[in-house]
């Protein structure tokens, strides 16, 4: 999947770690369901204006940590805490609000209907124009909610967490179904939110997503943070890089090379992933003067997520 | 490490009613526009009282036609079926498929919540039941006064209760696909062996007494007790379909706290 595009982090977003104030966190969070540990005393801190992405494999904790932060179940033990209060508040639930994963809905809705009852919990909603231009739902405002087509009903549930103009949003695999015009779109109002100081907690199987819109990654294993920091710093934690060149080096000789991890050959095309890019790089191109078609990239998010959660002890912080 | 802070002043909270009144009413045009809820809940009762009630209109029940007796019980049919299947079923459905999540998140007070559903079922089973009065006087002359009719309207809006309550049990407990079924297989039963369907009277011995524990038959001793039928007493009743709500209540705030320990 690697693409060499160049990431986009939101720059308008206070990226540095100290900087910024908390509005909401889990601290030293555990929860048990009997014997089984979902989380083990997880901490995470969400600052104002930030995209933190919440990546983990299948049963990571994800969405048991997510919960807890919507007020939906209890920690066992350790403390939540959203705008300074518990999540369970109705106050706190003002501020906040929530895209989850939604099998089926009421189908016999109205798009516009189910906004304006949503809107209805908030004193001061966002103007229904404003919802659906926001979520690109103009001219669906009166289809019911059952005739939409899956990335249309995902949009809906994006308005509807939207309606109280929250100033924390959870959004839990949101641009699941939807085409890559959609899934963009989305992307550009959820940078939109952010720079105007909201705080976007996401969870997403679309690493490629987590890549162009967190300033923040935090990677779960078995209950655990095993991994925090921006894409960038995941992707480069190992200072590994991949060089991609068409050559007619033999790869035992490359791989020979200090600093090379791994080589593979297709055809005339070579990949090698090494700690020491520059210094492989100029020992090839002396060797092989008909080098051609060079590449070099930073490890994709994807090779970077498959190294932590392949080894716990990798921790990268 | 930088503290909590809260940002902003708290936020306004918008009006209770106003809230409530949304809900009641988006919830009404959710279930009105859903053809196959329509059809089982409005279409039992209805079809059941044209066959047994109306179609026996030359046949005489304790001074009146069977149609008059029967519109008790089948008012009181109607209303055990919109409570069950409005809360029971739709609650299953709105929590099988993580849509009772996204509510639980918002804002919405889960009262405004509980009580549109309340309410919805309530303005079912008095629709139903003036629908079945209507085929009554039109269709077999059945004859009620003004105030006989409000009184039947009223017992049917308050019976509702204790079937809502048992409703948000099913709701809480039944996967949605399994739901209608299991409603079904409560309802109807609970239906005939309550004399809800032909007069008690005409049920064998022993099913006579199972009836005075369930709460369809003191549900229908009131309804018929508005009409100048029953002659027990109207305090027991209630108090025993008090006593099944609380027990009903009781049992879904338990399955609550518990799935909510287990999520």
């Amino acid at each position: 999947m690697a693409t060499s595009v160049v990431l986009e982090p939101c720059h308008n977003t206070s990226i540095g770690h100290a900087e910024g104030s908390v509005i909401a966190s889990l601290r030293s969070v555990s929860k048990k369901f009997g014997q089984q540990i979902a989380l083990d005393r997880l901490s995470l801190e969400l600052r104002r204006g930030e995209v933190v992405a919440l990546l983990g494999p299948n049963g990571a904790g994800k969405t048991t940590a997510v919960r807890l932060l919507l007020g939906l179940s209890q920690a066992t033990s350790g403390d939540v805490r959203i705008f300074g209060g518990d999540p369970r508040d109705r106050a706190s639930r003002l501020r906040l609000g929530a895209m989850l994963q939604v099998g089926r809905m009421p189908e016999t809705l109205r798009v516009r209907e189910h906004l304006q009852l949503f809107s209805s919990y908030y004193a001061n909603p966002r103007p229904l124009g404003d919802l659906l231009a926001v979520a690109g739902l103009e001219g669906l405002e009166n289809k019911l909610f059952g005739t939409l087509s899956g990335g249309q009903k995902q949009r809906v549930l994006f308005a509807l967490a939207l309606c109280g103009d929250p100033d924390l949003i959870c959004l839990d695999e949101p641009t699941l179904g939807m085409d890559v015009e959609a899934r963009r779109a989305m992307w550009e109002q959820v940078r939109k939110l952010a720079a105007r100081g909201k705080t976007i907690l996401l969870t997403t199987h679309y690493l490629e997503e987590a890549d162009a819109l967190a300033s923040r990654i935090v990677v779960i294993q078995r209950g655990k943070v095993i991994a925090e920091g921006t894409p960038q710093e995941l992707k480069t934690a190992d200072g590994s890089r991949s060089i991609r060149c068409t050559t007619s080096l033999q790869a035992s000789f490359v791989s020979d090379l200090p600093g090379v991890t791994s080589v593979e050959r297709d055809g005339d095309v070579m990949l090698v992933r090494t700690h020491r890019p520059e210094a492989v790089l100029r020992t090839m191109l002396a060797h092989d003067a008909t080098l051609s078609g060079l590449e070099v990239r930073a490890a994709a998010l994807e090779d970077a997520f498959l190294a932590l959660t392949n080894n716990t002890t990798a921790a990268v912080q | 490490m930088a503290t909590t802070i809260a940002l902003n002043i708290p936020r306004t909270q918008p009006s209770l009613p106003r809230i409530c009144f949304n809900e009641v009413r988006f919830e009404l045009l959710k279930l009105s526009r859903n053809r196959a809820y329509l059809c089982s809940m409005i279409g039992f009762p209805v079809v059941f009282y044209l066959l047994f009630g109306v179609t026996n209109k030359a046949s005489v029940f304790q001074g009146h036609t069977i149609a008059r007796y029967l519109l008790a019980g089948y008012a009181c049919f109607g209303a055990m079926g919109s409570s069950l299947f409005g809360i029971g079923a739709g609650l299953a459905f709105e929590r099988g498929h993580g849509w009772l999540e996204m509510k639980r998140a918002s804002p919405m007070p889960a009262a405004a919540y509980l009580l549109a559903k309340l309410c919805v079922s309530i303005t079912f089973a008095v629709g139903i039941t003036m629908l079945l009065m209507i085929l009554g006087t039109a269709m077999a002359g059945v004859h009620i006064t003004i105030i006989e009719a409000l009184r039947l309207l009223s017992v049917i809006a308050a019976g509702v209760v204790p079937f809502a309550s048992l409703g948000l049990v099913i709701g809480l407990l039944m996967p949605s696909n399994a739901a209608p079924g299991v409603i079904n297989l409560i309802y109807l039963p609970l239906s005939f062996c309550g004399g809800l369907w032909m007069p008690i009277e005409a049920l064998p011995h022993w099913l006579q007494h199972i009836a005075h524990g369930l709460p369809s038959f003191w549900f229908a001793r009131l309804a018929l007790g508005s009409l100048g039928y029953s002659d027990s007493s109207p305090l027991l009743a209630w108090a025993l379909l008090a006593s099944y709500t609380v027990v009903f209540l009781l049992a879904a705030a338990f399955i609550f706290r518990r799935q909510e320990a287990q999520a």
